[in-house]
């Protein structure tokens, strides 16, 4: 099973995220998604960035994947969507029916966690239009990835979100610049002050979501690292980790020992709890709540 | 004169569905009693033989009627989608609107003659978006998602030749339907998955010192004070703490209504206004499907001089959330 790095979902200073990806180079990851695929506004960094991004990942041999954009309004996304799909050398992420429709010109691509991908007959469908691999949406469980797994047509490969905020929502409106009292159109690139979001607490205090502009995620973060051996054993191609600001090497190096076999999945799970953002949830992977934690589900799951 | 919109209203029950028809609606909207449609709710919806009922007493009176498969079928259940998509075909349905789109494949590949729409679950919000189903599927009509300002939509409808549908009226969706997982991530039930937003049997409303507290699982959404009227916990409606505020951080209680723009929305193209609300009651169907006939009527007759009637406007307030409205992302400054 590889070990991919989704797109930061965060709005990062341009140094801040040129760092980061020099320290990716180093990490044992095997795919990384870059690009902005959250809000069109956000351009510290340019296709051109990312492409340079892409070409050291791809010499440190990593594949390498641009994300696309989760939503669409306006014409100018829809052209910088074409030149994303027209890149000629990485692999594209497509977020949105439009990019699909536009790679589904001979262009392969991966069908990624928004598109809606619930069953056997929309996974032919991508497969057919060219798709290489799919994320599965992440409020589905183990049990219907089973299903999905046993319907998979051939030569497709699986990837699951399995670490991260999850991402939980998309609106036209912006929360960040809501929460100081800008208008959208005026945001002030305020979503750059909040790098793992701005947190959403209940009246009780209790931390619920995370909002990072026009996107609303989980306050907790999913943490499947137990869940490992058994997406290994499903045949699970990809786990994927989604960027968070701190400590993302330690949770790399956990995840990747723990697939290698060398590290005991309880183990990883409370090297993993130590340093994420809030509190973990794994949920959704065995059928309840999103927010929900099951430590013994997932050490029964993870028993060979 | 300007195009006459056709007003598409909910039916969420046979006697729903007679007051749309009676009060002039063009086309109403069902959906079979079960996890199939995205308003799954008990004592809601429609059996085989009350949709035959309901589809004979539109159809009599020259109107439409439109069957809602917009949930995300998953592998166990595949054929119960299925099962419905040939069912709307028997019974005789103007035209199914589906989200999923393996479902939309098996649709057009098994009844080629069915019209189809996308729903507003299919999240498309581009013309490129809807090209994909087009050529794909042949679609006919897509519900627009509530998150374009109108010169968006206005934008979609000059770059497809596919008809476009709007929200007009009800229930303020302020995420971008089928990409919204909030439900499920507090409940485990979501639109996508089981058709349901903060399903009921989550819900529990609990009497404290400090107010009267709404809980969705055990997350508390709200607390009410003494004489504040309380809503639905959907998530996106409930009042959280931000950077020490506590307040409506993602959207008020409210309900959309475009009648300050509804000759703009007839100017612009789009085909088709669509009233929100399959669970609520009869008598709200026929209330506002009556106010929207008329507006309908009167922005036709006379655009450059419409301008909503206050008796309008305060009985469409009267049925909506929080007794307010708003143009939501039509409006860029909502945005």
């Amino acid at each position: 099973m590889k070990i991919s790095l989704g797109p930061n979902l965060y709005y990062w200073s341009r140094e801040e995220t040129l760092e980061f990806y020099e320290q990716v180079v180093e990490w044992p990851l095997d795919i990384v998604y870059l690009g902005e695929a959250v809000c069109s506004k956000r351009r510290l960094l340019r296709l051109d960035d990312w492409l340079e991004i892409g070409e050291k990942l791809s010499a440190a041999g990593k594949e390498v994947v641009l994300s696309t954009l989760v939503l669409l309004e306006a014409d100018s996304e829809l052209k910088s969507l074409r030149r994303i799909i027209d890149n000629g050398k990485f692999l594209v992420e497509a977020n949105d029916m439009a990019a699909v429709h536009l790679a589904s010109n001979n262009i392969p691509y991966v069908a990624g966690p928004h598109l809606n991908v619930y069953n056997g007959e929309t996974l032919a469908l991508h497969r057919d239009l060219g798709a290489q691999r799919w994320v599965m949406p992440v409020e589905l469980s183990h049990t219907t990835l089973t299903e999905m797994q046993a319907q998979r047509p051939e030569g497709l490969q699986t990837e699951v979100f399995a670490f991260g905020r999850t991402p939980l929502a998309f609106s036209a409106r912006c929360f960040t610049a809501r929460a100081h009292k800008l208008p959208k159109d005026d945001c002030q690139f305020r979503c750059g002050d909040y790098p793992d979001g701005m947190l959403l607490k209940t009246q009780d205090g209790e931390p619920f979501l995370s909002m990072n502009g026009i996107q609303t995620l989980s306050a907790a973060t999913t943490n499947l690292i137990e869940a490992l051996p058994q997406m290994q054993k499903m045949g699970v191609d990809v786990a994927r980790l989604s960027p968070q600001s701190h400590h993302m090497g330690k949770i790399v190096e956990a995840f990747a020992a723990v697939r290698d076999g060398k590290l005991n999945p309880t183990e990883g799970a409370e090297q993993v709890n130590r340093v994420i953002i809030g509190t973990p949830c794994n949920g959704y992977w065995y059928g309840e709540a999103g927010m929900d934690w099951s430590a013994d589900a997932a050490l029964a799951y993870s028993q060979p | 004169m300007s195009q006459k919109l056709e007003l598409v209203c909910p039916a969420g029950s046979l006697s729903a569905l007679k007051q749309a028809v009676d009060n002039g609606a063009d086309t109403v909207y069902m959906g079979f009693r079960d996890a199939t449609n995205a308003r799954n709710f008990p004592g809601l919806n429609f059996d085989e033989r009350s949709a035959l009922k309901g589809i004979e007493y539109a159809h009599s009176r020259g109107r439409k009627v439109l069957l809602a498969l917009n949930t995300y079928p998953q592998p166990q259940s595949w054929e119960i989608w299925t099962a419905a998509v040939d069912r709307a075909a028997r019974i005789g349905v103007d035209a199914l609107i589906l989200a999923d789109a393996g479902l939309m494949r098996y649709a057009a590949r098994t009844h080629p003659d069915l019209r189809l729409h996308l729903s507003v679950q299919g999240s498309a919000t581009s013309a490129e978006a809807i090209a994909f189903y087009r050529e794909n599927f042949n679609i006919q009509r897509v519900v627009l998602p509530r998150v374009l300002s109108l010169s968006q939509v206005k934008r979609v409808v000059e770059s497809t030749d596919v008809e476009v549908e709007v929200f007009a009226f009800g229930s303020l969706c302020v995420m971008v339907e089928g990409r919204c997982y909030l439900s499920s991530y507090a409940t485990g039930e979501s639109p996508n998955t089981c058709g349901a937003c903060s399903p009921a049997k989550s819900v529990r409303w609990e009497e404290a010192a400090d107010g009267r507290k709404v809980r969705l699982n055990e997350v508390l959404i709200d607390i009410y004070g003494p004489g504040e009227s309380a809503g639905y916990p959907v998530v996106c409606k409930g009042r959280f703490e931000v950077n020490g505020e506590v307040g409506y951080a993602i959207e008020e209680p409210t309900s959309l209504s475009i009648l300050d723009i509804l000759p703009e929305l007839q100017r612009s193209g789009v085909k088709a206004i669509k009233v929100e609300g399959r669970q609520r009651s009869p008598a709200y169907v026929g209330q506002v499907t009556r106010v929207l006939r008329q507006a309908i009527n009167s922005a036709t007759i006379n655009p450059d001089g419409f301008v909503p009637r206050a008796e309008w406007v305060a009985q469409l307030d009267k049925v909506a959330e929080g007794s307010t409205h708003t143009l939501g992302a039509l409006e860029r400054g909502w945005q």
